[in-house]
């Protein structure tokens, strides 16, 4: 279970890391899916099973959707 | 403030900062270990007492469910708010948006993601009332279950067409639902303040532990959150294509500034 952690907690450090660095913010939008889903584990792994499945739900289904939605709308005015 | 004063003041407070986060992460205990004695309490309460086994959803849904209801309502006025902001200002009109890339070769929807996005719709719901209606046993909930609720309507729009959604649901049914799923939660806590004395006590039976029809109050304030929160992301999902997808700007007439952005784009 201590791999499991410490795994997750790279590749969250990793993922987070990239949210950051990458500037288009459509490829942010499933990068930021990505990290929800890794939270998600990090969350099941310390046996938080609850907040696991918010995290899954929210992180990386509502947030990622409502960032491609707005920008959906935000492109489709200016251009 | 100029740019000096700014990093003077930015370098004579973030040592502060740093010495008091210093001092409270070290006084944090050790990764994996806690001396929580609330958490305790309620590990060995929350079975005999309420006949829950989820011990979150003890403490959401009966020990703290006034901050639950709370929450219920920050979330029922962020729907609310983001509805009113982008419904039909009075600028725009309903039409069908034109694509402004012109010329752009625009991929048809796969048969592999209608295929896959269809046969989902079916295990989603399912899924769903299974996590709302076992809040109480495993983890899970009204909330979790109501977000992926509303993720199979996601599943038709991505397998279908946006018109098709609107055959899914008509709009005043889901705003009702969410209105209802949120005064729910408030009629359920009335009930216990009349039948036993305080507000959302769990007043209906306890049941047998481990059973679906047990915990007292507790599945039916999941199935009124569950049903606002679903309601909630559909009404979200909803206002933003209609936004994106249905309404445009009405053209401005000639003696009308155009929009800045509008021209140089």
């Amino acid at each position: 279970m201590n791999v499991l952690i410490a795994v997750a907690l790279i590749l969250i450090g990793t993922a987070g890391t990239l949210v950051v660095v990458i500037q288009d913010p459509l490829r942010q939008a499933l990068t930021v899916s990505l990290f929800g889903i890794l939270l998600g584990i990090l969350f099941f792994a310390v046996q938080a099973p609850d907040v696991a499945l918010s995290e899954i739900v929210v992180g990386a289904v509502a947030l990622p959707l409502m960032i491609l939605l707005a920008l959906a709308k935000v492109r489709g005015g200016t251009r | 403030m100029t740019p000096r004063a700014r990093r003077l003041l930015f370098f004579a407070s973030a040592p502060v900062l740093g010495i008091v986060v210093a001092a409270g992460l070290f006084g944090l205990p050790r990764f994996g270990h806690s001396d929580a004695q609330y958490g305790q309490v309620l590990n060995a309460v929350s079975v005999p007492e309420r006949h829950i086994t989820d011990v979150v959803t003890a403490v959401n849904f009966d020990y703290r469910s006034v901050d639950t209801m709370g929450e219920e309502f920050i979330f029922f006025a962020a729907v609310a708010g983001v509805v009113l902001l982008l419904g039909a200002q009075a600028d725009e009109s309903p039409g069908h948006v034109e694509d402004a890339a012109t010329g752009r070769w625009v991929p048809p929807t796969s048969d592999a993601v209608r295929v896959l996005g269809l046969a989902l719709v079916g295990p989603t719901v399912l899924f769903a009332l299974y996590v709302i209606a076992h809040g109480h046993l495993t983890p899970g909930g009204g909330f979790q279950g109501g977000v992926v609720l509303a993720t199979a309507v996601l599943l038709v729009y991505l397998a279908g067409e946006h018109q098709h959604l609107h055959n899914l649901y008509p709009d005043r049914a889901i705003e009702g639902l969410e209105a209802g799923g949120a005064a729910g939660y408030v009629v359920l806590g009335v009930a216990g303040l009349a039948l036993s004395g305080s507000f959302l006590a769990n007043w209906a039976p306890l049941g047998q532990v481990g059973h679906l029809n047990s915990a007292g109050i507790v599945p039916l304030i999941n199935v009124a959150v569950g049903a606002e929160v679903a309601a909630g992301f559909v009404l979200l999902l909803s206002a933003f294509l209609h936004q994106t997808l249905i309404l445009r700007r009405r053209r401005p007439t000639p003696d009308e500034p155009v929009d800045p952005l509008e021209r140089s784009a």
